[in-house]
């Protein structure tokens, strides 16, 4: 039996990889941005988009391309409302591979939830890694492969706040809840791809995610 | 028929309005709207929040009116009942209220088109979804330390079936701080009307019964203090009534730092 449930939030950190925000340059000082993001800069995924292992992340045409972010899932084990980093991972109830698909988007400055809460559009690992078994949540390798072949790599060592500060961060004006899930974000140079397309990923000693990208049915409902 | 969700004498309650401004209990009891606590009238999978969709509210943010509609999505979680309570951080210079026509779901819509959106609603209450302005970034504008706090967007009282109301709802709304009206305007100048949000957003997920869609405020947002009664009318629907507090009631202390930063406005 997992030592979790996930019945509740979840909840995506944004540009919380050293790389998604350098690859955008001096662009950050730039209008519309003007300084570099100075909270945590988040957004939250509706259950619609949430898929098992195995299912399929769905696209409207053969022609879209999906961008696959590899992300450590951080369920949340008891509630944490303003708590210090210090005491942040004691919250956690453990660790799983998640697979967050979106539409690749040319800017961040407004939420483009037409890009981010697609149905169908994050893929949750079958089984979590307590949180016993993973001593450093912060030096974590993963590991994109598209159709058996090695497309990314990054760590969770590359994160702007690590697991610890984003729950911490977060809990100052948002509580989380047991069975909340925490996606703690991608790197930069995300993989590409289309329906059809066989994706895994690895965390190293979370597990390992398998799903693929599949046409949806164009009924209405 | 409207419906509300309170808790009385140690259980969750459906309940309905009773003679005199009294309510009911689906188990028959009928008990003083002051005695119960009143929680949000549904209990949201997705909660979809507009911004800028009235044309003067953005004029009043110095935005233009786009052509696709502003759209982010909240914590179900931070959602509280009619009569509660909101926190002001003690290092806000600009925390406002937002009186907002929050449509209901009630059949699953998956791509659904504009025509046969409206059957798709189960019915609308009132939300008021504070911001605190100061602490706006330009990255996934309006963020969510702006938008998604606890205890931030009150719901209710009453969930009003949407054969109570004509469709699409033209309705006046208004808020009033301290009892002084602040806030007002009509449903009718939403940007992007319901029928459309409907289809717009079923195109790409699915909308769920009990997901509820907050369609924008109007302009008139004014700061608001700790002590503050804020209630928030729309025409039909009723009154949502909530305070304001203060970081002491929450048992934080603001940091030195922060609370000079906000006496000068930084």
């Amino acid at each position: 039996m997992a030592p979790f449930r996930l019945s509740g939030t979840v909840v995506a950190a944004l540009l919380n990889h050293r790389r998604s925000l350098a690859a955008l340059g001096d662009a950050v000082h730039a209008p519309p941005y003007k300084s570099p993001p100075k909270a945590v800069v988040l957004a939250i995924k509706p259950p619609g988009a949430l898929v098992r292992a195995g299912e399929a992340l769905l696209v409207d045409d053969a022609a879209t391309e999906l961008e696959i972010g590899a992300t450590l899932g951080v369920v949340i084990a008891s509630t944490a409302c303003a708590v210090a980093e210090a005491d942040a991972l004691s919250h956690v109830g453990a660790y799983l591979v998640v697979a967050d698909a979106a539409l690749p988007r040319a800017s961040h400055y407004r939420p483009q939830i037409r890009a981010m809460a697609r149905d169908s559009s994050c893929a949750l690992g079958s089984s979590a890694a307590p949180r016993d078994d993973i001593r450093d949540p912060d030096a974590l390798t993963m590991r994109t492969f598209v159709d058996g072949a090695l497309a990314a790599t990054a760590s969770t060592a590359e994160l702007i706040r690590p697991v610890a500060r984003l729950i911490a961060d977060i809990s100052d004006f948002m509580t989380l809840h047991p069975g909340d899930l925490l996606l703690a974000g991608g790197a930069a140079d995300l993989p590409r791809v289309r329906a059809g397309a066989r994706v895994a990923i690895e965390i190293d000693r979370v597990g390992r995610l398998e799903t693929h990208v599949a046409l949806a049915e164009r009924s209405a409902a | 028929m409207r419906r509300a969700r309170v808790a009385y004498a140690g259980a969750i309650h459906e309940a309905t309005p009773a003679e005199g401004g009294a309510i009911r209990l689906a188990d028959g009891r009928v008990v003083a709207e002051v005695d119960v606590v009143w929680l949000p009238p549904v209990e949201p999978g997705a909660v979809i929040a507009l911004g800028l969709n009235y044309a003067d509210h953005a004029r009043e943010l110095s935005f233009q009116a786009q052509d696709e509609p502003l759209v982010f999505l909240k914590n179900p979680a931070t959602l509280v009942g009619h009569r509660g309570q909101t926190r002001r951080p003690a290092d806000a210079t600009f925390m406002h209220y937002e009186c907002e026509l929050a449509v209901v779901i009630g059949r699953p819509a998956r791509r659904v088109a504009r025509a046969n959106a409206m059957e798709h609603v189960a019915g609308y209450t009132i939300a008021n979804d504070y911001a605190v302005r100061d602490y706006l970034e330009n990255w996934y504008r309006p963020n969510l330390r702006v938008k998604s706090r606890d205890g931030a967007t009150v719901l209710g009282p009453w969930l009003v079936d949407a054969s109570e109301v004509e469709a699409p709802p033209q309705l006046a709304l208004r808020t009033l701080v301290n009892g002084k009206e602040t806030q007002s305007g009509h449903t009718r100048d939403l940007v992007f009307d319901i029928a459309f949000l409907i289809e717009y957003l079923s195109a790409f997920m699915t909308l769920a019964p009990g997901d509820v869609i907050l369609t924008g405020t109007p302009e008139g947002v004014v700061d608001v203090k700790a002590g503050d009664e804020v209630a928030c009318e729309i025409e039909g629907l009723g009154r949502l009534v909530n305070r304001i507090v203060g970081d002491d009631v929450f048992g934080r202390v603001a940091s030195q730092a922060a609370l000079a930063d906000a006496r000068e406005g930084r």
